[in-house]
């Protein structure tokens, strides 16, 4: 570790913790993670934050546990909707014996009962903040470390944080007391996530720089964060991801893929392959080199103390959902990404490590120029990424851009298909 | 519609098969036993049995589809019952209908489970759809957690104290130690009870039934054919079964029974003073309680009130449980609720392993089971006389 | 540009004539000449030229909107594994411009038209030739945008005798010592702070010494601002356009004498190749060094006059 820092001229780092290299590292084990089909709308939503859950569109009925047919009228006409999830605690225990080893390893464990104001009752973990009951609390919808969604119960008034319950904390990718990466800490979106993830707490910041001899404006300055260390990393180069990999992937708790190359052609506007075989060398073949160096050693250590390996953070666009085809090749280099980021999802799961995507619509840099407003700022987006760690959501759309381009997409995306040729045209 | 009478329907030949903690043999196995326990109580050839309802958590890939061709009947009625401890009473209700008709002569009801080391888990975590779903993930505790939630919350609403379930236990387990087939075979005290490991606060060890594999089994045939036979038997006065009672009900206080219970002493022709004894569904104490309360024998709420008053020991004022009951017997799967009904016909019949409820006449059977979410969704009880 | 005609097979000439045959119109070399001094010299050593082709070598940097070239780059498709139990080997990818490289003069716009100007079609005669080293180390050390200059060379012709036609010239500024690709590149933001020869410097070097080609330490034969230069990259333009060949990223100029060493650089047969990474070595008379080259060109001026 001082070997990395001695070109650091930094103010004297904070003292990091060190963890007992004889003791075994612990494997990581998972919640039950077996749900039915219906049942999986529920994760759907909590991927973004949301809870959901179905109402009858016949009688207005709400049902929980998810089902085929409303519990009221048998009505088919089911539907996912939005939940305050209000409602008052009717009962709670605490547990001291569990079947599956993942609680085992966590006993006690306290859930309760939930009457929800909407009319279900649901069962849900309670936040140590909420109260005995009879209490009134908020009910949300979280992603636990198999990746599933469940219910938390939190006290209806203030803000209570999962990253505040020392048990719940589990099910975040909190940065504070941990070690990232930033695959490229260069460019305004890394300078930026790099600043935000030292501002909420990471411990060490690697800030991956391919091509030193570039400069880029603001990058001098991260030298002078106490957290931040500067390691060379190109993704176009296996070799540079293995070197580095071997050096610090046994160590990164967090990695924050920021490596984006984004050019403004469309297909057949200009001749050759060789920019888009650039896209897809960073946006896609970068995604791969990292995901075969970096993601062993993270799995390894999935269940590596209170600071273990987390998560894997992709920068995609809201282009990689439906092709925006003035950035058509562009577009479709962050597709192949997203699709990849699904199957490295699939193999991080098991080791519940979380796969967390953003989808900025366009960034207010160099390459959006001629787009037009609304554009996300470097910063805006880097804030959005730092809450997705502290929450417990897999799929982000930070910004104006993104929401209304996600709403679209998920209520046609073929009508979206359509909407975005007649804008290139 | 006025409900026919169970004129003339009884049951025989109450058989157990011993309870083991754990065993390598199969559901098939104890089953086995149970129905060559029964024809050789009975003095039948297995020909004889042309009905059969069966009740297993362990049978799978099988159901009673599959025991019929492994034990090698020839049915002219067959029922599979999947409905956890109520599994005896409805049984009993389907088999009732079938003989009175004319459908079956002779009815074999069994219920039996195997118990591996994982079988408690591995039951557990894919017990139904809602509790896959909406409950393992909540702490993989089983139907301790759902239990929990419900004693703490009738607790709280009705000033119920720990030392209220505890004595039950422990009149039970005095009743059990008793019986040669209890898996308990110590003494319990109040003491031992309230300060035993906590599980899932505020239940303790002895809250919990312990899992462990064996069989019950017994006949339902008509009067005539037990008489033809030289059998000693109960007869069927009155039974009921409700299913998904009171579905709006945030947490479940009350259950089927409370809707049905004027129904079954109507039928029955006796009211709930007249029962001698009463064997409870008692898979964890609050449930007994809510027994007590929904089948009248006290209003609801005034559970604690009534346990306080009364001794609930073979000789005590309200005997319950009277072979000890699944908290100081051992809960053989599926076998739990049949367990209550094999000890009513002993004690009926006279044929009781262990202590006598003096002059017993009438008693009374009942069933729960199926936590399918968060709340017993089966209910039952039956009413028996002595011949 | 002078009107081309292709020879007969270089072989031929080598063991017969021993007068300088005219080749697509430039000088071939009396190669037979060149080996027999090198002979009589008494041995040869032999002095790599070529930097590693590695992923770290640094690649050309231009402005992201235009087309790029590829750094090199390594995928290895099996190491004695189960890609391959008993074999190891990789899949390249560079550009033809990448790392220690040979420009031919199809490269630039000014070339473009002319015969044999492609790496598959430049003479196999022009792949051995003397060089003449021009030592600028200390002025490049001092100044990065260092030019060399017609002052310069005669300066140094003045020590080591003319130019002869058909040589490389190589233009030494220890440049390839910069191992760190940072000050390697040299990048501000006004960009790229290398040397190189300015426009006189090169107009002469082609139109009164006829050389074969220039050859640098640097990433490209032009400074790093030459686009500021009339015309601009004069190196490229003249060079090329008048059929003469470019070498890049060399290193170990420092081991060569000012004259004598024959520079052996054969790029790769690429179908219209503009250019190719390529291994470029010096056979050198073992007795030959800076200080008697210096010393034979003051006793005999007309000595390298083919």
């Amino acid at each position: 570790m001082s070997r990395m820092r001695q070109d650091a001229n930094v103010a004297e780092p904070r003292p990091l913790r060190r963890k007992n290299p004889v003791l075994r590292t612990r494997r990581p084990t998972l919640p039950p993670s077996a749900r039915s089909r219906i049942a999986l709308g529920l994760t759907a939503a909590a991927a973004r934050g949301r809870l959901e859950l179905q109402v009858c569109q016949d009688c207005d009925a709400v049902q929980y546990p998810a089902r085929e047919a409303c519990r009221a009228c048998l009505s088919d006409r089911l539907v996912w909707r939005l939940q305050s999830g209000r409602g008052e605690l009717s009962a709670e225990t605490v547990l001291h014996a569990a079947q599956e080893l993942f609680f085992r390893e966590r006993l006690p464990w306290r859930i309760g009962l939930v009457h929800l104001d909407a009319g279900a009752d649901v069962i849900a973990y309670l936040h140590e903040k909420v109260s005995a009951a009879p209490c009134r609390v908020r009910v949300e919808a979280a992603l636990d470390r198999a990746g599933q969604a469940v219910l938390v119960a939190v006290p209806d008034q203030g803000r209570s944080d999962l990253s505040d319950d020392a048990k719940l904390r589990e099910m975040t990718c909190d940065p504070r007391g941990r070690k990232v990466l930033v695959t490229d800490g260069k460019s305004p979106l890394g300078q930026a996530a790099v600043r935000a993830l030292a501002a909420a707490g990471a411990d060490l910041v690697w800030v991956g720089e391919a091509e030193p001899w570039k400069k880029a404006a603001g990058f001098e300055g991260l030298r002078a964060l106490p957290q931040a260390t500067i390691v060379p990393l190109d993704v176009t180069d296996s070799r540079s991801v293995r070197e580095l990999a071997g050096e610090i992937g046994a160590k990164v708790d967090i990695l924050v893929n920021t490596a984006d190359c984004h050019r403004t052609s469309a297909v057949a506007a200009r001749r050759g392959v060789e920019i888009a075989q650039l896209e897809m060398d960073i946006n896609y073949f970068g995604l791969l080199r990292l995901a075969q160096e970096f993601a062993p050693p993270l799995k390894a250590r999935a269940a590596d103390g209170s600071a273990s390996a987390t998560a894997w953070v992709n920068v995609l666009s809201v282009f990689a959902l439906s092709n925006y085809p003035p950035h058509g090749t562009y577009s479709a280099s962050k597709a192949a990404a997203l699709s990849l980021s699904q199957a490295l999802r699939a193999e991080l799961r098991p080791a519940g490590v979380r796969v967390i995507n953003l989808f900025p619509g366009p960034i207010d840099d160099d390459w959006d120029q001629l787009v037009l407003p609304p554009k996300i700022t470097p910063a805006a987006v880097a804030a959005a990424l730092v809450e997705a760690l502290k929450g417990s959501v897999e799929d982000v759309y930070p910004g104006e851009v993104a929401q209304d381009w996600c709403a679209r997409y998920l209520d046609n995306p073929k009508v979206l298909e359509r909407e975005l040729t007649e804008e290139a045209q | 519609m006025a409900r026919a009478a169970y004129d003339d329907v009884v049951l025989a030949a109450p058989v157990t098969v011993p309870y083991v903690r754990y065993s390598i043999r199969g559901a098939h196995w104890f089953l086995g036993r149970a129905l060559a326990r029964l024809i050789a109580a009975a003095k039948i050839p297995k020909t004889r049995i042309d009905g059969l309802a069966a009740a297993s958590f362990t049978l799978a890939p099988d159901t009673a589809v599959g025991l019929t061709q492994h034990l090698g009947l020839t049915l002219r009625w067959l029922d599979h019952v999947p409905m956890g401890g109520a599994s005896a009473i409805v049984s009993i209700r389907r088999a009732a209908r079938a003989v009175q008709g004319g459908d079956a002569e002779i009815v074999a009801c069994i219920a039996g489970d195997t118990n591996h080391t994982d079988s408690f888990r591995r039951n557990t975590a894919a017990f139904s759809q809602f509790a896959r779903d909406a409950v393992y993930p909540y702490g993989s505790a089983g139907p301790n957690a759902n239990f929990a939630l419900l004693t703490a919350y009738y607790m709280r609403t009705y000033g119920a104290r720990r030392e209220d379930f505890g004595k039950l236990c422990v009149a039970q387990r005095n009743n059990a130690l008793k019986n040669p087939l209890a898996l308990f075979k110590q003494k319990l005290t109040l003491d031992q009870y309230l300060n035993a490991r906590l599980i899932a606060d505020p239940l303790r060890l002895y809250d919990c039934v312990m899992p462990c594999a064996g069989a019950e089994g017994f006949l339902v045939m008509p009067r005539q054919t037990a008489e033809r036979l030289g059998l000693r038997f109960a007869r069927l006065l009155g039974a009921v079964e409700r299913h998904n009672a009171f579905p709006d009900d945030p947490v479940q206080y009350r259950a089927g029974w409370a809707l049905d219970r004027d129904q079954l002493y109507a039928q029955a022709g006796v009211g709930p003073e007249e029962i001698d004894f009463v064997e409870a569904y008692d898979d964890y104490p609050v449930i007994n309680v809510l027994q007590l309360e929904d089948l009248g024998f006290c209003g609801k709420g005034q559970g604690p009130e009534f346990i306080r008053a009364n001794t609930f020991e073979v000789e005590g004022t309200f005997p319950l449980n009277t072979s000890g009951g699944q908290l100081s017997v051992g809960q053989a799967g599926a076998a739990g609720g049949h367990l209550g009904v094999v000890e009513a016909i002993r004690q009926l019949t006279g044929q009781t392993l262990g202590a006598r409820v003096a002059d017993a006449r009438r008693g009374l059977a009942s069933g729960f089971g199926m936590i399918n979410y968060d709340r017993g969704i089966c209910c039952g009880a039956v009413v028996l006389a002595a011949a | 540009m002078r009107a081309s005609r292709r020879t007969a097979t270089p072989t031929a000439q080598a063991g017969k004539n021993p007068a300088p045959a005219r080749d697509g119109g430039r000088t071939a070399i009396d190669l037979r000449a060149q080996l027999r001094a090198v002979v009589a010299a008494g041995g040869v050593r032999l002095v790599d030229l070529t930097q590693t082709l590695s992923p770290a070598f640094p690649p050309i940097v231009l402005p992201p909107e235009m087309g790029q070239s590829r750094p090199f780059r390594m995928e290895q498709i099996s190491r004695y594994d189960e890609g391959g139990p008993a074999w190891y080997w990789n899949n390249l990818s560079f550009g033809e411009h990448t790392g220690t490289h040979f420009d031919a003069p199809i490269h630039w716009i000014s070339g473009r038209d002319l015969p044999g100007n492609a790496v598959d079609t430049v003479p196999i005669g022009h792949f051995i030739a003397p060089a003449c080293v021009i030592d600028c180390s200390a002025q490049a050390r001092a100044d990065a945008d260092f030019l060399l200059t017609v002052d310069h060379l005669a300066a140094w012709e003045k020590r080591h005798g003319r130019i002869a036609r058909g040589s490389w010239v190589l233009m030494r500024t220890d440049w390839s010592k910069r191992t760190d690709p940072v000050a390697y590149q040299n990048l501000d933001d006004t960009g790229q702070h290398t040397p190189g020869p300015d426009p006189d410097c090169v107009r002469f070097l082609v139109n009164d010494r006829d050389v074969l080609g220039f050859g640098t330490e640097t990433i490209g034969t032009d400074a790093g601002q030459a686009a500021h230069f009339t015309p601009p990259y004069p190196c490229h333009y003249y060079m090329h356009g008048a059929g003469k060949y470019g070498l890049q990223c060399l290193c170990n100029l420092d081991l060569l004498p000012a004259t004598g060493a024959l520079v052996v650089a054969a790029p790769l047969k690429i179908l219209q190749g503009s250019g190719s990474p390529l291994r470029v070595f010096a056979i050198v008379p073992a007795r030959a060094d800076p200080s008697r080259s210096k010393r034979r060109a003051a006793r005999d001026p007309s000595r390298s006059a083919p």
